[in-house]
Order: C-alpha cells, then sequence, then structure tokens
C-alpha cells in the first residue's frame, strides 16, 4: 500500500515537472551517488558470497594435498629430524622410511631432536607475530608437514581420515576425525536448546500475553541487556562462577564439560530465541485472540491454546536461529567445555566443539599446513550449516507464518 | 471445578512469569558477581597502567587502548557502509523485487554466520589475499600486510557489525514520516536531495544507535580478533596500522585459560572482566534508551 501511494506520488512529481526541466536538470553527481548507493547495497550479498569463497578455498589444499606432498619430499632428504618430534615419533620414522644405515646416526640425532622440537614449539608464536612467515616460507614449511605427515606411515588426508573416530592433529600419525568434534558440538547444541528454548519462548509467551504494556516494555530491553554480554564475559562467568557452582552441586569430576557449557550456550541462545518469538507472537492477529476470548476461554487458554499454536512456525524459526547461534559460538566453548575431544553420552563429560576447535587450534597451525586446511573446512561446515539453518528458518518458516496470519485473517 | 480452572490458569501463568524473572535474575547475577569481584582490583591506576611481572600484576591500559583503537577504525568502515545499504533498503529498493530480498536476506545472513567464521575469513582474505597482493605488489614481498595487525582485525569487526548498523539504520529511516518526504518531494526537491535534507537528518538518532550498538559489539566480541591482529602482549602501544594490538575480551581468555598461574591473576581477571562488561553493558543501556525513543515517536 505504502509503496503504491509513494510510487504514484513520484510519478505525479515527475509527470508535472515536463520532460525537458527535467533534462536541464540532470545532475551527474547525484547520479553518480544513486549508482554508488545501490553498488555498496550490493556488497553484503559480495560478502556472503566471498565469505564462503574464501573460508573454502583455504580448505582446498586437503583434497589435493596427497599427490603434491609425495612429490615435493622425493626433493627435500636432508629434513625429517626436524620433525621426528616426539619421542615416539623418532622411533618411528626410521622403522617406516629411513635406510637402515641411517639408522644408528638418526638415534644419536635423537638427543637433538628435542631441541629442534623446541624451535618447532616456537611456531606458534612465530605465527602470533609472524615474522617470517611469507609466502615462500608457508610453502616450506607445507613441504615439511607434508614431510612429516608422510613419515607418518604414507597417512593422506580423506574423507577415511576425516570421518574417524580420534581428532589428534598434533602427533606424528595426525589424525582429522572429525566424528568426536561433531557429537561434541550436537551434544552441546542440544543440552544448551533444551534449556533455553523453553524458557525463552514462555518468557516471550508471558511478555507477548500477560504482562502490561508498561511491563513489557521493561522485559523487552532487559532481554536486549542480556543480548548486549559479550560471550567472552559469558564464558568467563562460566569458567569461573558457574563451574564451581555445578561441581558442587552434582559432584562430577570434570570441572569444565558440556553441561556448563551448554548452560551458558543457553544464556547466549535466550535473547535470540526471546525476540523472534515475541516478534512473532505479538503478530498474532487480535481477532484470533479476540474470538477466542469472546467464546468465554480465560485469558491463559487463550495464550496457550491459541496464541502459541499460531506462533509455531515463528518458534520453530526461533529455535533454528538459537540452534545457529549455539553452533558457532566460540568463545564460551572454549573456555567453559573442557575441550577434550571424546565421544561419550555423559554430559558431565568434557567435548570439544567444532568453533572452539577452530579456535584454539587456528592459532597454532603454520600457514597451508594440512591442519590448517582442516580448520577451513571445518569453517566451511559451519558456515553452511548455520546458513542451510537462517535459510530455512527464512523462507520456509515466514513463508507459512505469513500465509497462515494473512490467509486466514482475510 | 471453577477454582480448579484458575488454578491451573495461575500456574501457567506463574510457569511464564517465572521464566521472564529468571532471565532477570540472571541478568543481576551475572552482572552482581562480576561487579563484586571486580571492584576490589579495580582503580584508576588498574586501566591507565601497563601490566608488569609478565602479565601478574599491574594495568590493563594497552587492552583498552588497543580496543578503542579497534573500534574507531572498525566504525569508520562499518558506520558509512551500513547506513548507506539502509538507505538503499529503505529508499531505493521496492520490497518486492527479488534484488532487494536477496539484499535483506544476505544481510540477515550476516547477522548470523557464527563470528569464528569472520576470523577464518579475515585470515583468507583479509591477510593471506589482500595483505598477501600488497606486500607482493608495494613492498617487493617484504612482509608488512600480510600477518595479522589491527587494520585487518577492524576490518573484520567491521564486517561483523555492519548487519547491527544496517538494522538499526533502517529501522529509524522507517520512522521518518512520510509526510516530511512527500512535502520535500512536491517542493521540487530531488530524491538525493530529500535524503541528504530530510531522511538523514530524522534519522540521526537510529544511526546513532546504531553506531553505540555496533562499537559494543565490536567491543565484546574475541573470535574474530583472534588470529586477525590480537595479540597476548605487547610491551608498547600499536603506532601503525600494521601493528598487533591488545584486546580487552582476547585478554580476559587469555588470562583465565592460558596464563601462567589463573588463581593469582583471578583480581585482575575479574576487573577486567568488569571493564569490559561495564563498557558494553552502559553502550547498550545508551542505546536502547535511545531506541525505545525512537520506537515511541512512531
Amino acid at each position: 500500500m505504502d509503496q503504491e501511494i509513494k510510487a504514484s506520488i513520484t510519478v505525479r512529481a515527475e509527470s508535472s515537472f515536463t520532460a525537458e526541466s527535467l533534462k536541464k536538470k540532470f545532475r551527474f553527481s547525484e547520479f553518480f551517488a544513486e549508482k554508488l548507493i545501490t553498488l555498496i547495497a550490493f556488497m553484503s550479498i559480495a560478502i556472503i558470497i566471498l565469505i564462503f569463497v574464501f573460508v573454502f578455498r583455504e580448505s582446498l589444499p586437503i583434497f589435493s594435498q596427497g599427490k603434491s606432498v609425495r612429490k615435493q619430499t622425493e626433493t627435500k632428504a636432508d629434513e625429517p629430524e626436524r620433525y621426528g618430534s616426539d619421542n615416539s615419533g623418532a622411533v618411528l620414522n626410521p622403522e617406516t622410511y629411513t635406510p637402515g644405515d641411517l639408522q644408528p646416526e638418526q638415534y644419536g640425532q635423537e638427543s637433538l631432536s628435542p631441541e629442534r622440537y623446541d624451535g618447532g614449539d616456537l611456531q606458534p608464536e612465530r605465527y602470533g607475530v609472524s615474522e617470517d612467515s611469507t609466502g615462500e616460507t608457508a610453502q616450506k614449511e607445507t613441504i615439511l608437514l607434508g614431510r612429516r605427515d608422510d613419515a607418518g606411515g604414507n597417512e593422506k588426508i580423506g574423507i577415511k581420515n576425516l570421518s574417524g573416530r580420534d581428532w589428534q592433529p598434533v602427533s606424528d600419525n595426525p589424525r582429522y576425525g572429525l566424528i568426536p568434534l561433531l557429537l561434541g558440538t550436537l551434544k552441546i547444541t542440544l543440552i544448551s536448546i533444551l534449556l533455553a528454548a523453553p524458557i525463552a519462548i514462555l518468557a516471550a509467551l508471558f511478555s507477548a500475553s500477560f504482562a502490561a504494556k508498561w511491563l513489557r516494555e521493561i522485559i523487552k530491553p532487559a532481554v536486549e541487556l542480556l543480548a548486549g554480554f559479550p560471550s567472552v564475559v559469558v564464558g568467563f562467568f562460566a569458567l569461573m562462577v558457574m563451574a564451581t557452582f555445578f561441581q558442587d552441586l552434582f559432584g562430577y569430576s570434570s570441572r569444565l564439560n558440556a553441561f556448563v557449557g551448554g548452560v551458558a550456550m543457553a544464556l547466549a541462545a535466550i535473547p535470540v530465541i526471546f525476540t523472534v518469538t515475541e516478534d512473532v507472537m505479538t503478530a498474532v492477529p487480535a481477532s484470533y485472540k479476540e474470538a477466542s476470548l469472546a467464546l468465554g476461554a480465560t485469558k491463559w487458554q487463550t495464550a496457550f491454546f491459541v496464541v502459541l499454536p499460531a506462533a509455531t512456525p515463528g518458534i520453530f524459526a526461533a529455535v533454528l536461529l538459537g540452534i545457529g547461534r549455539i553452533f558457532g559460538e566460540t568463545m564460551i566453548a572454549l573456555m567453559a567445555t573442557g575441550n577434550a575431544a571424546m565421544i561419550s553420552a555423559n554430559p558431565f563429560e568434557s567435548v570439544r566443539t567444532l568453533a572452539a576447535t577452530i579456535g584454539a587450534e587456528m592459532a597454532e597451525v603454520v600457514f597451508g599446513d594440512i591442519h590448517y586446511s582442516v580448520l577451513f573446512l571445518i569453517g566451511s561446515l559451519l558456515f553452511i550449516f548455520t546458513f542451510s539453518l537462517n535459510a530455512v528458518a527464512e523462507f520456509y518458516v515466514k513463508g507459512r507464518l505469513m500465509r497462515r496470519f494473512q490467509g486466514k485473517t482475510s | 471445578m471453577k477454582k480448579l480452572k484458575n488454578l491451573t490458569g495461575g500456574l501457567m501463568m506463574g510457569i511464564t512469569a517465572a521464566s521472564v524473572i529468571l532471565i532477570i535474575i540472571i541478568i543481576v547475577v551475572m552482572l552482581g558477581v562480576i561487579i563484586l569481584g571486580g571492584k576490589e582490583k579495580f582503580s584508576w591506576e588498574f586501566i591507565t597502567s601497563f601490566p608488569t611481572n609478565g602479565m601478574t600484576a599491574g594495568g590493563i591500559f594497552p587492552a583498552i587502548f588497543g580496543t578503542a583503537l579497534m573500534v574507531i577504525i572498525m566504525t569508520i568502515a562499518a558506520v558509512p557502509f551500513g547506513t548507506i545499504t539502509a538507505i538503499y533498503m529503505s529508499e531505493y529498493a521496492s520490497e518486492t523485487s527479488i534484488l532487494s530480498n536477496t539484499i535483506r536476506f544476505a544481510v540477515r545472513t550476516l547477522a548470523t554466520v557464527p563470528s569464528i567464521i569472520f576470523g577464518l575469513f579475515g585470515l583468507g582474505f583479509f591477510i593471506k589475499f589482500v595483505g598477501g597482493s600488497m606486500d607482493k605488489l608495494f613492498l617487493d614481498g617484504q612482509l608488512t600486510w600480510a600477518q595479522p595487525n589491527i587494520l585487518w582485525a577492524s576490518l573484520t569487526m567491521a564486517l561483523l557489525t555492519l548487519p547491527v548498523v544496517i538494522v538499526s539504520v533502517e529501522e529509524a529511516i522507517r520512522t521518518v514520516p512520510r509526510d516530511l518526504r512527500e512535502g520535500s518531494l512536491a517542493l521540487g526537491a530531488t530524491r538525493w536531495q530529500t535524503i541528504l535534507k530530510v531522511v538523514l537528518p530524522g534519522s540521526k538518532a537510529g544511526i546513532m544507535t546504531g553506531t553505540i550498538l555496533a562499537i559494543s559489539r565490536g567491543a565484546g566480541e574475541v573470535a574474530p580478533i583472534l588470529f586477525t591482529g590480537a595479540a597476548y602482549y605487547l610491551a608498547t602501544l600499536p603506532h601503525s596500522l600494521s601493528d598487533q594490538f591488545m584486546s580487552l575480551g582476547y585478554h580476559i581468555y587469555i588470562m583465565s585459560t592460558q596464563s601462567s598461574d589463573v588463581d593469582l591473576t583471578l583480581p585482575i581477571q575479574f576487573a577486567t572482566t568488569m571493564v569490559l562488561l561495564l563498557l558494553t553493558f552502559s553502550l547498550n543501556f545508551i542505546a536502547v534508551i535511545i531506541r525505545s525513543r525512537i520506537r515511541r515517536k512512531r
């Protein structure tokens, strides 16, 4: 409606000016500015595409690494000691591929390798300051790491490795099994959403159906304030206060675990779910409520049996958005979940989530390494997942809601 | 019978009210615990001095300075772009066209992308791609820009806060009365003049809310700067865009999980958290007040 009126008015305005007068007053700067605005507006689309392209691009080497690594290793033969880092590795290396003659030397150098390893240990810092990881050195390091990878029994990164049950990226035989991370993330999401969804939905129902107007104007901003708590603050609170509190309460052994993380993430998800749900509930046509009340239903019956069902698709969308929020939450997961990649159904065990893995390990890998690419692959997975959640919430659910409200009221 | 019905009704309503009360209690408890824990260490000296003794004593001035600098660069990047996008969406794009719907969807998607993904993007795009190309083109491959620094961290953060700005500004632009716009157009002003002279001044408050919310969000987020520029400890303040910086949020994270003696530095951690929380909280509070004023106007 508004748009039509506006359009008709602009049309009228334009037609009252004759074509000539408009031509005379053609302003290049305005034309240019308007084109610029359009261009900038399209930037948000471009950013989304760029995010996907660049996050995915960095993970591509995984799929081609196997071959290139083998080629490069043949050219350099003097460096395995560098990465024969762990003691176990030092023992393993000679066994797998060094010619027998060299073995004594290799063992002789074993006393050296810890020193070398210390050098390797500095790499996180080197990344942090990044004084010397130019493209070239990064390339070189790829070779080295590829070598290490090869040394560990020709382990080639592939679907098999990625779908393994072990996540041990920093070892002589690195394993990049995503299953424990995925299960950990799902576990924590489940715990968190089971806590957050009921609280947020009920609170939204109260705000939309029972609360007086002045009260609603307090509740909504209050929840918005909760949304404003930085996740690192929530994580810190969980780490320092909640973890101890729940341990005293339940008496489990590992202080940081999926439950603590889940509760903390629920705090982050509640505002998301609340806001969307509340918006949908207040958008339920007044005629629904009035009809229900006119039929003799009480206020609470109307709220629970009319407003709540009518808003279901919107609540569903809200929960999806909440799941997306929890799924990608990094700082709380890093600080409050214990970060041990293990498969267990016990909510009081430590877990390691996908996002936390990126956050914890990205600072310690070398550019171009397989490990680095795997972390980017995890990033792509996270991005695709949250993107699809959002798309479902957006198109399917909201479309249905609109049809439901508009179809029935008209 | 009627009594029973009233009882269930009361109970049901009680449950919903309890949820609201629970949320409020959570907010109060979190605020209370962190302020109580932090106030003993908090002092003027704490916020104006450097960390000493291997980060086990001293203040957090570099972290505050780094956060402020990052937020300023971020605002310079995010607010104009966000405002312009919002203007396009409310003034130029028709509500039904596929293109404008795509932009809308992109903005909403941008708001739901996990913050760690922005970190990865900053690393892959800004540091490796843009920074790498800059070094190759202008500096003969000398490593300057292809490493984490405050510029890339701020730009990454700007992308993260872009939707915050867009949503606030768009909401505010929509509250500018149609009469004013039509009046301006009827007096012969062009669309562009109307936007500059009528719409933008009318939505000043919204732009301010958007800026404040973006600042609060940017100051609090840690995940995007984890590997695009934040540093554990720096002896000097950043003095160029290619320097790394210390940030409040990162400081909290690193002190509480990776410092040599977590218990010893606990008061510092609480005080740092308190500073960050008070900063974001008060910014949000101001934004909420301005926003509710805008909403009332409508």
